[in-house]
């Protein structure tokens, strides 16, 4: 549980556009780390990369190493579906299986690749896992609904509860507020708090409040460009990149003069 | 109003006027011409709003009537059939001895096709969408929709001239070795001309209703569930079966119902590859018969009650293509909370 990532000089390419450039970053386990940047600098790109998801856009591919505890996800011989079942993904919209209930969606990553689980041990993970997302309370009483009829802070939350459910080492979370209310942007920012106790969570985000807030560590992304590949600017402790960044870029744009 | 008033009048009571003006239609009126949104809603919006829900409307109700009017044709042609003596119905026991064999005929024939169809069709569809290369999906879509629209004549040629024959080898193997089941009895038919036969043509002519519909509906999943399955470390089939084949359910029923209606209804292709015959459980020997099919061999020289009795059938088609239906919308309608609308 809870691994820590290290990202060696990353070229990620869409067939031969070079998106994000000479990427390297170090990521604590059970911390959390929030991308910042303007829009279309590829630090959605950088993170879907993490749990090799941006090959599922046609030509998405990458030069580098991504080290989970030591172990590159790149290397050959790495099936993609094993790195996404231990580096999970929370998404932009919420997006729980319409066609099945809010306990068939927690246990949907579980029943994967054949794997079969008895029925108290699936109760038992739907409950701890819905109580680790904040969520139990509220459903308790009609888990055989289905997951669509919850509001949207409700399914992001049941999202993430699917996601720990696969007990991961990593979660990344792509804007995971951004299509959510401020009353349910707070339920989540508390749990990605109380995640970090067991797991390394890696956030990327518009609002630099929720990144001053949520994050131990903060990095910056820019793009000097339409048509320029994104570049990591800065990366440091979420104070020092608030309070006294030290790139005139970064100061640039979490001061708001820019972007 | 103004009668009461006239009456009750004293000198400093007001004028009837202004009584008129407090009665509260007269103030909707009143405020319907001074509300300042009136004004502002262009009437020929609302013009071309009417124009389309009329012609919306004008064409739900053509559809109706039609129906209306198909069922009524039949019915009242139909009619003699069933007040006619028994023994003068073809067979000779009535309306309903003679029916019952060519309706589990139509049946059979229905179900090989879609057998075989539904499970090919999904298969093709499943791989133009998700595995193919956008290269091979694209000219291989357009050839599955090539395949509706050849006339149903040449599926028939085709079923009866090289199909039959080729399949004859094939029958007289299921004889020899699955005779023991009463579907595979033998002896096999030598022309390969059987209910088999005729299932398997059927189901080349369903094929490319199921594909087609079901392709767009596949590539209508949502990219965003498509996503969450792969995040959770689904292979390329898991994630189809968590969310696309989910998601696609309602639009699969009515696709496998369209060809349903293909198979039930087809004529041509069916007279021409079946040697027909009285019903039997053997789908591997001379026999059986289809409705629409013995209707179209029957029709040319029938008259009187003979007609009367192919309109009978026609109509009992048409009662089976409805029942079929109310059946399956039932199936998607049970299943609506979870459809993915809400």
């Amino acid at each position: 549980m809870a691994k820590r990532i290290d990202v060696n000089d990353l070229n990620v390419y869409y067939s031969k556009f070079l998106a994000v450039e000479g990427v390297s970053i170090n990521i604590e386990p059970k911390s959390v780390t929030a991308f910042i940047g303007p829009s279309g600098c590829g630090k959605s790109t950088f993170l879907r990369t993490l749990n090799r998801m941006h090959e599922v856009i046609p030509g998405g591919r990458v030069e580098g190493q991504v080290l989970l505890d030591g172990d590159d996800l790149y290397a050959p011989g790495v099936d993609p579906v094993t790195v996404r079942s231990q580096i999970g993904m929370v998404f932009q919209r919420p997006n729980p299986f319409p066609t099945m209930s809010i306990k068939d969606n927690v246990l949907a990553g579980v029943k994967l690749n054949g794997n079969k689980i008895s029925r108290s041990d699936a109760e038992d993970l739907v409950e701890k896992s819905l109580r680790g997302a904040n969520l139990w309370n509220e459903v308790k009483d009609r888990l055989d609904k289905p997951g669509s009829g919850l509001s949207g802070g409700q399914q992001q939350r049941l999202c993430i509860a699917r996601t720990i459910a696969v007990k991961p080492d990593v979660i990344l979370m792509d804007e995971p507020c951004s299509a959510l209310d401020p009353i349910s942007t707070l339920a989540i920012e508390d749990l990605i708090n109380e995640l970090k106790d067991d797991f390394t969570v890696v956030i990327v985000t518009h609002n630099m409040q929720q990144a001053a807030r949520v994050s131990d560590k903060t990095a910056f992304f820019n793009i000097a460009g339409t048509g320029k590949p994104g570049k990591l600017i800065e990366f440091n402790d979420t104070t020092a990149i608030f309070s006294n960044p030290e790139q005139k870029a970064t100061e640039d744009y979490v001061s708001g003069r820019f972007g | 109003m103004r009668v009461v008033n006239s009456t009750t009048r004293t000198s400093n009571t007001p004028p009837p006027l202004q009584h008129w003006l407090h009665h509260p239609r007269f103030v909707k009126a009143l405020a319907m011409t001074t509300n300042a949104l009136t004004s502002k809603s262009s009437t020929s919006g609302r013009l071309g709003d009417k124009i389309f829900s009329g012609a919306a409307l004008a064409a739900g109700v053509l559809i109706l009537i039609t129906l209306f009017a198909v069922a009524v044709f039949l019915l009242i042609q139909a009619l003699p059939t069933f007040f006619a003596d028994p023994a003068e119905v073809s067979g000779g026991q009535g309306f309903f001895a003679y029916i019952w064999p060519i309706v589990i005929g139509t049946v059979i024939a229905a179900a090989i096709a879609l057998a075989i169809a539904t499970p090919v069709g999904l298969g093709v569809a499943l791989f133009i969408s998700h595995f193919a290369p956008r290269k091979v999906a694209g000219p291989l879509g357009y050839l599955i929709d090539l395949l509706a629209a050849i006339p149903s004549v040449i599926y028939g040629a085709w079923g009866y001239m090289i199909l039959a024959p080729a399949l004859v080898p094939g029958f007289e193997w299921l004889a020899k070795n699955l005779g023991f089941i009463p579907i595979f009895a033998g002896p096999a038919s030598q022309t390969g001309k059987t209910m088999l036969t005729a299932g398997i043509v059927l189901a080349v002519m369903v094929l490319p209703i199921i594909t087609s519909l079901t392709r767009e509906i596949f590539l209508q999943t949502p990219k965003l569930h498509e996503e969450a399955a792969l995040a959770l470390g689904a292979t390329r089939w898991e994630m189809i079966t968590t969310a696309v084949l989910p998601f696609a359910r309602p639009g699969i029923i009515s696709a496998v119902m369209l060809g349903l209606g293909r198979a039930l209804g087809e004529t041509m292709a069916v007279a021409l590859v079946l040697s027909t015959g009285n019903l039997i459980p053997s789908l591997i020997k001379t026999g059986n018969q289809t409705i629409a099919a013995e209707i179209a061999l029957n029709f040319p020289e029938a008259f009187g009650l003979r007609l009367s009795e192919l309109i009978a059938a026609g109509l009992v088609l048409f009662l089976i293509t409805l029942v079929v239906n109310i059946f399956a919308r039932g199936i998607i309608a049970r299943h609506k909370e979870f459809s993915g609308a809400n």
